[in-house]
C-alpha cells in the first residue's frame, strides 16, 4: 500500500498547490545534468523576472505563479514533467524544453492538450513544421550558417573549406550549411571532419590548406574542438580568414584558443555578448543593457545568451497574456503568434502563423576577436 | 511467501483500482511509467532473484527495444507494434549471445559485461547520427490502437491510454514470470541460486539456465523500453545510460529481488518519490545510492518480504 500512500501525498501537494492560483505558468528545464550550463541560467533569469513582474504588481492587476521543474536533461522526466504541468498544476502556458530532446518530448503533450510552449532549445525541427502551439525564442544553426554566408559573400569569398566538429552540435550545424550554401552561390571545396575529443586537427587543415582556390575556412564547432582548430590554423600559417560558428561564443574560446592565434577569427554572436560595444542608437541597446545589469547585480555571474532565450521567451509571454486581456491559453497563444517588433535579447521579433520564431539574420551580429576580445565588425 | 494467484489479485485490483484516486489525469502518467519500470524491473526479479546473477546494462536492452520502435517502422515501413516485438526478438538474441560464454563462468562476471554492454549501446546510439539522429533523439510513431478504440466507442485521453495498456502489460509480464517460478525451471533457478554446486551434483545444467532467466530477463527490458518510447512518442539514447540500469537494480533491490509483488513496490516508490521531491533533483543520485546501501544493510530481502517478516514475526 506504500504506493497508494505515495499517491495520495502526491495529491495533497497537488492539491495544496492548486489553491493559490492568479495566472500559473510552468517551467521544465535542466538545471541539473549535462546541460545544466544552459538550463541554469534560464531557470535564474525566469525567477528573477517573475519576482521583479510582481513586485511590480504583476499582469492585468494578477500576480504571477511560476512553477518550476527541473528534468535533469532527460527528456523522459521532462515528458512527465510536462503532463504534472498541464494536468495537475493546470499551467497557462509552458517556458522550457532547455535541450532538443526534452523539448521535443513536450511537445506531444502541449499540443495535446492546447497549451502554448515556447522551448529555448536550437533545432529547427521544433518548429519546422509549424506546430499550433509550439513556439520557440532561440535562433537556429541554419541562421548562423546563413549570416556567415552573408558576410562571406560581402567579402567576395565564393570557394571555402569546412572543417565540422562530428558532435551533436558540429553534425547539425553542418547539414544546415550544406543545405543554404548554394544560395549564396558559394562553393565547398573540402568537407573535412573530427571527432569531439581529438587533440589535434593538423592533417584535415593541411589537406583544406593544400586545397586550390580556397579562400576562407569555415569550422562548426562546439566546446574544445574550435580552439584546437584555431590553434592549428595558425601553426600551419593557413593564411587565410577563419570563420566560426555561433556556438564558441564565449570568453573561454579565447583563452582556450590563446589571443594569439584567435586574432582575426570571424564568427557571428548574439548582441548579449557584446552590449557595451553596440553603437547607442542600435535597438537591442537598451533591452540587453538592462538585462545584464539585473542578472550581474542578482547573481554576480556574467549573463550567457542562454538565459536571454528564456527572458525573450518570458517578454514574448507576458506581452501576450498583457494583450490577450485573459488567461485563456488559447487567446495566449493567438496572441504570442501575433508578437511583432519585440525587440529582446535574441533579436526582434516578428511572428507570423508560418513562422513560430521570428527571427530574421539582424539577430546575429558579425564579430572579429582582435586583442584577446570581441569586436564588432561593420 | 505470497502465493502466485494472491499477488496477480493484488497487482490487478492494483491497476483497476488506483484510477479512483486519481485526482488529475497527470497521475495516469505515473502509474504508467511505475508499469513501464514494473516490467523492467520484473525482469530483473527473473535474473536476480531466481537466478541470482546480476545485471548494470539492462538499459541498453531497452535502449535496442525502444530504438527499434522509432527506426524499424522509418527505414522498414515495420509498424510500430510488430517493431516492439523485432526489437524483443533482437534483444533477446544479444543476450544470449552476450551471455552464452559469460554464463559459463563463476561468480559476478556478467555484471561486468552487461555494464560494458550497456555503455556501448549508449554510445552507439548518441554517436551513429546518421542511423539515429544522435543525442538530440528520434521521434516515435503513434501506435495507432487508441484510434482503434476510439473506433469502437472507447475514448481515452493519451495518459488513460498508456495506463491501461503498461498496466495489462505489467500483469501479464506478471504473469509469466510467476509460472516461471513454480516451473521445474523456476525451481531448478532458484536451486542454484542457493548453491550452485548442489544444484549442479543433482544434474542440473546451470550455464543454461542462467542464460535462460538472462534472455528473458532481456526481453522484459526491451518490451519496457519500447512501451517508453511508443507512449513518449520520442526517444534519445538517455534511455539507455547507465543511470537508467542503475535505477532499475536498485527498484528490483529495494521491493525485493525475490519477488514479482516485491518488484512492483519498488518501481512504484521510487518511480513517484522524484515527483514528491522535485526539490531534491539535485540529489536525486545521491538518494538512489543511499537506497541501495540501507536495503542491503539493514533489509537484504529489500522492503516487502522484510516487512512481511516483520509481520509474521509479531504474530507468532
Amino acid at each position: 500500500m506504500k504506493s497508494l500512500t505515495a499517491l495520495a501525498t502526491l495529491a495533497a501537494l497537488g492539491l495544496a498547490s492548486a489553491a493559490s492560483a492568479d495566472i500559473k505558468i510552468g517551467a521544465t528545464m535542466s538545471e541539473t545534468g549535462p546541460a545544466a550550463f544552459l538550463g541554469d541560467p534560464e531557470a535564474k533569469t525566469l525567477k528573477m523576472l517573475v519576482e521583479k513582474l510582481n513586485a511590480a504588481g504583476g499582469i492585468n492587476g494578477e500576480q504571477i505563479e511560476l512553477v518550476l521543474y527541473d528534468d535533469g536533461g532527460d527528456p523522459n522526466k521532462a515528458r512527465t514533467f510536462a503532463t504534472r504541468l498541464v494536468e495537475d498544476d493546470e499551467v497557462k502556458a509552458i517556458i522550457g524544453g532547455t535541450t532538443t530532446g526534452t523539448t521535443m518530448s513536450i511537445i506531444p503533450v502541449a499540443e495535446d492538450s492546447e497549451v502554448p510552449f515556447i522551448s529555448l532549445a536550437g533545432a529547427v525541427e521544433i518548429i519546422e513544421p509549424v506546430k499550433e502551439w509550439t513556439f520557440k525564442t532561440p535562433h537556429t544553426d541554419r541562421m548562423a550558417c546563413e549570416k556567415i554566408f552573408e558576410d562571406m559573400k560581402a567579402r567576395g569569398i565564393s570557394k571555402i573549406g569546412m572543417i565540422s566538429g562530428t558532435d551533436g552540435f558540429g553534425a547539425s550545424m553542418r547539414k544546415q550549411c550544406l543545405g543554404v550554401v548554394g544560395n549564396y552561390g558559394i562553393e565547398i571545396l573540402a568537407d573535412e571532419s573530427y571527432g569531439p575529443t581529438d587533440a589535434d586537427m593538423t592533417p584535415q587543415l593541411t589537406n583544406i590548406k593544400n586545397t586550390a582556390g580556397i579562400q576562407a575556412v569555415l569550422n562548426p564547432g562546439f566546446g574544445q574542438g574550435p580552439s584546437i582548430v584555431t590553434r592549428n590554423f595558425q601553426q600551419l600559417a593557413v593564411g587565410l580568414p577563419l570563420y566560426q560558428s555561433h556556438g564558441v561564443a564565449s570568453k573561454s574560446f579565447i583563452d582556450l584558443a590563446g589571443a594569439e592565434a584567435a586574432e582575426g577569427v570571424h564568427l557571428p554572436g548574439a548582441a548579449l555578448l557584446v552590449a557595451d560595444l553596440l553603437p547607442a542608437d542600435d535597438p537591442q541597446k537598451p533591452v540587453v543593457e538592462a538585462y545584464t545589469a539585473e542578472y550581474t547585480a542578482k547573481y554576480n555571474e556574467a549573463v550567457s545568451t542562454f538565459g536571454g532565450h528564456a527572458y525573450d521567451a518570458f517578454q514574448i509571454l507576458m506581452q501576450a497574456i498583457e494583450r490577450a486581456g485573459s488567461d485563456d491559453p488559447s487567446a495566449i497563444r493567438d496572441e504570442i503568434e501575433k508578437t511583432t517588433g519585440y525587440v529582446g535579447t535574441g533579436g526582434v521579433v516578428n511572428m507570423t502563423p508560418e513562422d513560430h520564431l521570428g527571427l530574421d539574420l539582424t539577430a546575429f551580429r558579425m564579430l572579429e576577436i582582435k586583442d584577446g576580445t570581441w569586436t564588432l565588425v561593420e | 511467501m505470497v502465493t502466485k494467484r494472491v499477488t496477480l489479485l493484488i497487482l490487478a485490483i492494483l491497476v483497476i483500482a488506483s484510477p479512483f484516486f486519481f485526482p488529475s489525469s497527470f497521475y495516469y502518467r505515473i502509474g504508467s511509467l511505475i508499469f513501464v519500470n514494473g516490467l523492467a524491473v520484473t525482469g530483473l526479479v527473473i535474473l536476480i532473484g531466481y537466478a541470482g546473477q546480476i545485471s548494470l546494462g539492462h538499459a541498453g536492452f531497452a535502449g535496442i527495444g525502444g530504438y527499434s520502435c522509432a527506426l524499424l517502422p522509418a527505414h522498414l515501413g515495420l509498424h510500430p507494434g510488430i517493431a516492439a516485438i523485432v526489437g524483443a526478438i533482437l534483444s533477446g538474441a544479444i543476450a544470449w549471445l552476450v551471455g552464452r560464454p559469460i554464463l559459463r563462468l563463476k561468480g559476478h562476471y556478467l555484471a561486468i559485461a552487461t555494464l560494458g554492454f550497456g555503455i556501448l549501446v549508449s554510445m552507439v546510439l548518441a554517436n551513429e547520427a546518421w542511423l539515429t539522429k544522435g543525442p538530440d533523439g528520434i521521434e516515435v510513431p503513434d501506435l495507432g490502437l487508441k484510434d482503434v478504440l476510439e473506433l469502437v466507442g472507447l475514448d481515452l485521453s493519451n495518459s488513460q491510454f498508456w495506463y491501461w495498456f503498461s498496466g495489462i502489460a505489467f500483469v501479464i509480464g506478471a504473469w509469466v514470470a510467476l509460472n516461471l517460478y513454480d516451473s521445474p525451471s523456476g525451481r531448478a533457478l532458484r536451486a542454484l541460486h542457493g548453491s550452485e554446486i548442489a544444484a549442479r551434483t543433482v544434474g542440473i545444467d546451470v550455464a543454461r539456465l542462467k542464460l535462460q532467466a538472462f534472455v528473458i530477463s532481456a526481453v522484459y527490458a526491451s518490451l519496457a523500453g519500447s512501451l517508453l518510447a511508443l507512449q513518449n512518442k520520442f526517444i534519445t539514447p538517455d534511455v539507455a545510460g547507465f543511470m537508467h540500469s542503475i535505477e532499475w537494480v536498485t527498484m528490483a533491490v529495494l521491493g525485493g529481488a525475490g519477488s514479482v509483488l516485491g518488484a512492483f513496490f519498488g518501481a512504484a516508490i521510487l518511480t513517484t518519490l522524484p515527483q514528491v521531491l522535485t526539490v531534491f533533483q539535485e540529489y536525486e543520485q545521491i538518494l538512489l545510492g543511499l537506497v541501495m546501501m540501507l536495503c542491503m544493510i539493514f533489509m537484504r530481502d529489500g522492503l516487502l518480504p522484510s516487512v512481511l517478516r516483520l509481520i509474521r514475526g509479531k504474530d507468532k
